[in-house]
């Protein structure tokens, strides 16, 4: 029963979050080559300890959440936004400056 | 058995009788009583019978660790079995139940195992009974069900009538700064610290009265007797919430605790509208463990019998309850504490002998001897004699010095007159929540116990649950712990914690007392029957593993998990394997600490609470039909409309063949409904969908089908174009929650320079489809504005209309798109207005010839016009085995399409789209049936046959039984051979033929139309 804090609902129980996955995949552009599709979609690192994952608040904000969690002990290190133009956009409404590691566009790549 | 209420002494309100029922007959106890106690009191015993020997059984502690006293409470949907009879509040017209038993515990036939119980020993259910004849599994099974209804724990409500009648449960998430478990002296002195500080406190105590063992107790606190101590502390804590009859069962990640709290349950005539339980699921920043410790007994010759229990619980009795537990006590210790026990009952004017095993004296001896007690040191207790409960016990000394192990050889010396004994071999401290978290025992021989290792952040313990054994030391140290806890919190410097005190004389290791010249019966696990031989033999027979030995004996698998008996049986299985405690390690920990009823985990989940139900706009009109409802997903969908006298198979073929000659209006509001828009919304739908969407113009539709990343087909579904930047898209209803979640997650997170927002709309649209031949004359009937005719609304055009409904005009989108394979049409209407929308239609189709039809007969028609749905779209499904593979575009990539190139999604013969008919008339199968070739050995493929059905109907078309399915290799493959159709299961096969499942109107003329 982890409590994750949603950056933009607060802290909420997990049974409102769903677990979508591995959130340190870069995934190929679709005309990529069939071996790095295949890379991406089937190795895979089972990591104890830290783990990067993507999660969504699904039954909240909806949003798409990078964590960076213990996957021994369920402490969760860090809660982002997935999406760079979400984090930009809460950003600038926040009034704060845009980090320049998450400009729209960057994790495109 | 000897127990009475003592004239005099211990917290109850001696005004205040509480009458309760126990076998039927009427007793009286006092407010302030367990059932434990009150038991006692009226000096009935035995209370249980044992699980396999048919033992008696009497009340052998005074807490949640009972052993011995396992009695049902209730009667009815609220019969509780295996309660402990020392953890249940007395309450006015209790009833209670002895349990195990045939026809009463004091007269039980079942007793005869207790002779033949050199026999039941570590395995003998499995030696014996496995492989009599040889059939292994097969055999046992069938003597296991003879052996569960003789061995037993009490018996459940029946489900029957916790049908009729269950009680409420309610889970609550709740948050503090402090949690202290545990409302003995060192989590009130704990909780007190930090609630005086300010913090948000909550303390968690399993009894209904706070103070743990001091309650009762003659001792001055802090410069107070202890019941003036315990209740300045309950003043100390107005700002706290404190929670009596919760037990904190687990402790979890991040330091939540899983709490059971009664509410109702220890009520004699609860409010109804109370629950009876709660889970409480509590997020402290910080932890205080302020647990306690538990005894733990000495094994001996027949030390199950009723009147043996542990010598803390005699002194309980007497302090807390005013009871006495007999008149002639013998107290066997191996340490300072069974001394004070002593004490106590010889105040209370019980005649008490002291044996310390112990072989030369100690201080606390001196102190037994002036408060009139005898003590005999070096005295061991050997065998308890008695028929229902002990009258004589037999004692001796240790004929050669015991050894660290802690099993001490005695003689039988003499046989004295006694009524109850009480042993205390040392006490455990209770550090089960801390090893709920992963940390593991540490065992210390100077305190001989285990000891939590270093516990994790935020979690601290605190009193006898780290060791500290006088009732001063713990209050110190839980001040000490409370304070820690502010500090943490409030960022100041942490106070020291005390050191331990060191108690008078050095305890000794006792864990067993056996004789040379005879074997005696000695109980480590009572509620199993588990006995000191068990564990031997088990050493012997191999099983070295502590949770090996654990496992073959069931020492420490009852309802109490062991808490008295685990140490002393790690400690024989120690002693056998010639090795030490900590090389033989302890087994694991886990929650519950005590048990928790599955329905109060449950809450309010249950029954229809258990999930949502989604109905459509239309529900209510459906009903008033007649139409009975069949579940998909959350949603009710309309199952068919029965006419006068009609079935389902009568309804659902006269409605799809209505469909097929005239029209009909299905319900089809559960479809997935996604808004998808921003400039780059075509491009989005094109990397999502296989086939081409960029160049859709807007007014029209197109039908589509997205993969998964690894190129299995995710969803199909129609999707329209509302203008340049603006989708509706449509899903299945089966997978619309995943397709939401995989567009949010594509624009989130691979694609977020996609200027794109999507919005689930499935809720906001009534949709109804009307299909048939006339379906354009019932649009044209109800119209007020807009143009459906072929020429402005061509097969998959999409247009904007009004529809004239009862009291007004309802603006409605209208796609021309089939899913029966007839002329048909899909009309959107805003939810509120979707009833007035389906009265208009329905009205309109009725002039037509139609009528409603139900989620059977669109089943029925999609299985002719071989469309699939989520029974073909499994997760094992690829574009071609759908046949569907010419809809993948070459000229852009798609999701996908990379993965759909693997060679086992390439290769040939894969199981393709098909229908299946049966060869002879009036013969049919159902849905799920393997499909099998006759003339390959098993059916082919080792038995798993060549295909598989996934949907079946009546068919008004073709007249006969009609399946869609998939069978290696396609219909081409099977031309001109009959195939198996097999349903071992229902014990049903018969031979069918295989055929394209595109025969219905293959060039889309009816359609097109």
């Amino acid at each position: 029963m982890m409590l994750i804090h949603c950056p933009f609902c607060g802290p909420r129980d997990q049974s409102e979050f769903t677990y979508l996955g591995d959130a340190s995949i870069t995934y190929p552009p679709l005309d990529a080559p069939y071996e790095a599709w295949c890379d991406a979609i089937f190795l895979r690192e089972n990591p104890r300890g830290v783990a990067v994952e993507l999660w969504q608040h699904t039954l909240g904000c909806r949003s798409f959440l990078k964590i960076v969690r213990n996957t021994l002990t369920h402490e969760i290190l860090s809660v982002e936004y997935a999406s760079p133009t979400m984090a930009a956009a809460m950003a600038a409404e926040a009034g704060l400056s845009v980090p320049p590691s998450t400009l729209p566009g960057e994790a495109a790549e | 058995m000897s127990g009475y209420r003592l004239r005099e002494g211990g917290v109850v309100d001696r005004t205040q009788p509480i009458r309760f029922r126990w076998d039927g007959k009427a007793y009286t106890g006092l407010a302030g009583d367990t059932l434990g106690s009150a038991l006692l009191a009226n000096g009935i015993g035995p209370v249980a019978r044992s699980f396999k020997y048919h033992r008696p059984r009497g009340v052998m502690t005074a807490g949640p660790e009972e052993t011995g006293a396992l009695v049902t409470i209730g009667k009815g949907a609220r019969r509780e079995p295996n309660a402990k009879a020392p953890a249940v509040e007395l309450f006015e017209g209790l009833e209670a139940f002895g349990q195990n038993a045939w026809p009463s515990v004091r007269f039980d036939l079942g007793q005869v195992n207790d002779l033949l119980g050199s026999f039941f020993t570590a395995g003998f259910y499995y030696k014996t009974f496995f492989g009599i004849t040889g059939k292994g599994t097969w055999e046992w099974m069938q003597f296991e069900k003879l052996i569960r209804r003789a061995a037993g724990m009490g018996r459940a409500a029946d489900p029957a009538d916790m049908a009729k009648d269950h009680d409420a449960y309610d889970v609550i998430h709740d948050f503090c700064d402090v949690a202290v478990i545990g409302g003995g002296p060192a989590g009130l002195a704990a909780a007190t610290e930090a609630a005086a500080a300010g913090l948000d406190v909550v303390l968690i105590e399993q009894d209904f009265a706070l103070g743990g063992r001091a309650i009762g107790r003659d001792e001055i606190i802090e410069g107070q007797p202890a019941d003036a101590w315990i209740a300045a502390q309950e003043a100390g804590l107005a700002s706290a919430r404190v929670l009596r009859r919760a037990t904190a069962f687990g402790l979890y990640d991040t330091n939540v605790l899983g709490i059971y709290e009664r509410i109702t349950e220890h009520e004699g005539d609860p409010d109804p509208a109370l629950p009876r339980a709660a889970i409480r699921i509590l997020r402290p920043a910080r932890v205080i463990l302020a647990t306690g410790a538990i005894e733990r007994p000495i094994a001996f010759g027949n030390n199950d019998r009723p009147g043996v229990m542990l010598a803390g619980a005699m002194e309980r009795y007497a302090s807390r309850w005013g009871v006495g537990p007999g008149s002639r006590a013998f107290i066997a210790t191996a340490h300072d504490g069974g001394h004070a026990d002593a004490t106590v009952l010889a105040r209370a004017g019980v005649e008490v002998t002291v044996m310390d095993a112990r072989p030369d004296g100690s201080e606390a001896a001196e102190m037994s001897r002036a408060a009139g007690v005898e003590v005999l040191e070096g005295y061991l207790p050997v065998d308890a004699e008695g028929a229902q409960a002990v009258s004589r016990l037999m004692i001796g000394r240790a004929r050669e010095a015991t050894g660290a192990g802690g099993i001490a050889v005695a003689s039988a010396e003499r046989d004295r007159r006694a009524d109850c004994v009480g042993t205390s071999a040392g006490w455990s401290p209770a550090i089960h929540l801390v090893a709920h978290r992963g940390v593991k025992p540490v065992w210390n021989g100077d305190l001989g116990c285990f000891l939590a290792g270093e516990p994790p952040a935020g979690l601290a313990l605190a009193g006898s649950a780290s060791a500290h054994w006088s009732t001063e030391a713990c209050v110190l140290d839980g001040r000490a712990a409370g304070a820690e806890a502010v500090a943490a919190l409030r960022g100041s410097a942490a106070p020291q914690r005390p050191e331990r005190v060191a108690p008078l004389g050095a305890p000794m290791a006792l864990h067993e007392v056996k004789m040379r010249s005879r074997k005696l019966k000695s109980f480590l696990d009572p509620q199993h029957d588990v006995t000191t031989a068990d564990v031997r033999q088990a050493a012997q027979e191999g099983y070295r593993s502590v949770e090996h030995m654990k496992r073959y004996t069931t020492l420490g698998m009852a309802t109490d998990q062991g808490k008295t008996g685990n140490i002393g049986g790690l400690a024989l299985l120690a002693d056998a394997l010639g090795q030490s405690i900590p090389e033989t390690g302890i087994t694991t920990f886990r929650p519950p600490y005590t048990p928790v009823p599955i329905a109060a985990l449950a809450g309010r989940a249950r029954g229809a609470h258990w999930q949502a139900i989604r109905r459509t706009p239309m529900h209510a009109r459906h009903e008033a039909a007649g139409a009975p409802f069949t579940d998909a997903g959350a949603w009710k969908r309309a199952w068919y409309y029965p006419g006068p006298g009609e079935g389902i198979d009568e309804a659902y073929v006269r409605e799809a063949a209505m469909v097929r000659e005239t029209c009909g209006i299905v319900d089809v509001s559960t479809l997935g409904k996604i808004d998808v828009q921003g400039p780059d919304a075509a491009e989005f739908l094109n990397r999502v969908y296989v086939n081409g969407f960029a160049k859709l113009p807007v007014g029209k539709c197109r039908y589509g089908v997205m993969l998964r990343d690894d190129g299995i087909v995710l969803d199909d579904g129609v999707s329209w174009r509302l203008a340049e930047d603006r989708f509706l898209m449509t899903c299945t209803t089966a997978e619309a929650a995943h397709v939401m979640v995989w567009l949010e997650e594509l624009l989130a997170w691979r694609w977020p320079e996609l200027r794109v927002t999507v919005a689930s709309v499935s809720d906001q649209w009534a949709g109804t489809a009307v299909a048939g031949p006339r379906s354009r004359a019932v649009l044209e009937r109800v119209l007020t504005g807009g143009d459906v005719s072929d020429g402005a609304l061509p097969f998959m055009g999409v247009t904007g209309a009004h529809l004239a409904v009862a009291g007004g005009v309802v603006p409605v989108l209208i796609a021309r798109i089939s899913f029966s394979g007839e002329r048909a049409y899909e009309v959107y209407a805003p939810a509120g207005w979707g009833a007035l929308a389906w009265d208009a239609l329905a009205e309109a189709a009725a002039a037509e010839g139609g009528a409603p039809y139900g989620l059977e007969a669109l089943g029925a028609l999609r299985i002719e016009k071989g469309h699939v749905t989520a029974a073909e779209l499994d997760g094992r499904t690829t574009l071609a085995d759908a046949g569907l593979g010419r809809m993948a575009s070459t000229k852009k990539p798609f999701l996908g399409a990379a993965m759909m190139q693997r060679p086992h999604l390439q290769a040939e013969g894969r199981a393709e789209l098909v229908h299946v008919i049966p060869v002879e008339d009036g013969v049919r199968f159902s849905g799920g049936a393997l499909l099998c070739d006759p003339d390959v050995s098993m059916g082919g493929n080792d038995g798993h046959g060549v295909g598989w059905i996934t949907g079946v109907t009546e068919s008004p078309v073709f007249g006969g039984w009609l399946g869609i399915g998939f069978v290696a290799g396609g219909a081409s493959a099977w031309q001109g051979r009959e195939i198996l159709v097999e349903e071992p299961v229902a014990g049903r096969s018969c031979r069918a033929q295989v055929l394209s499942a595109h025969r219905y109107d293959p060039k889309g003329e009816r359609m097109h139309a």
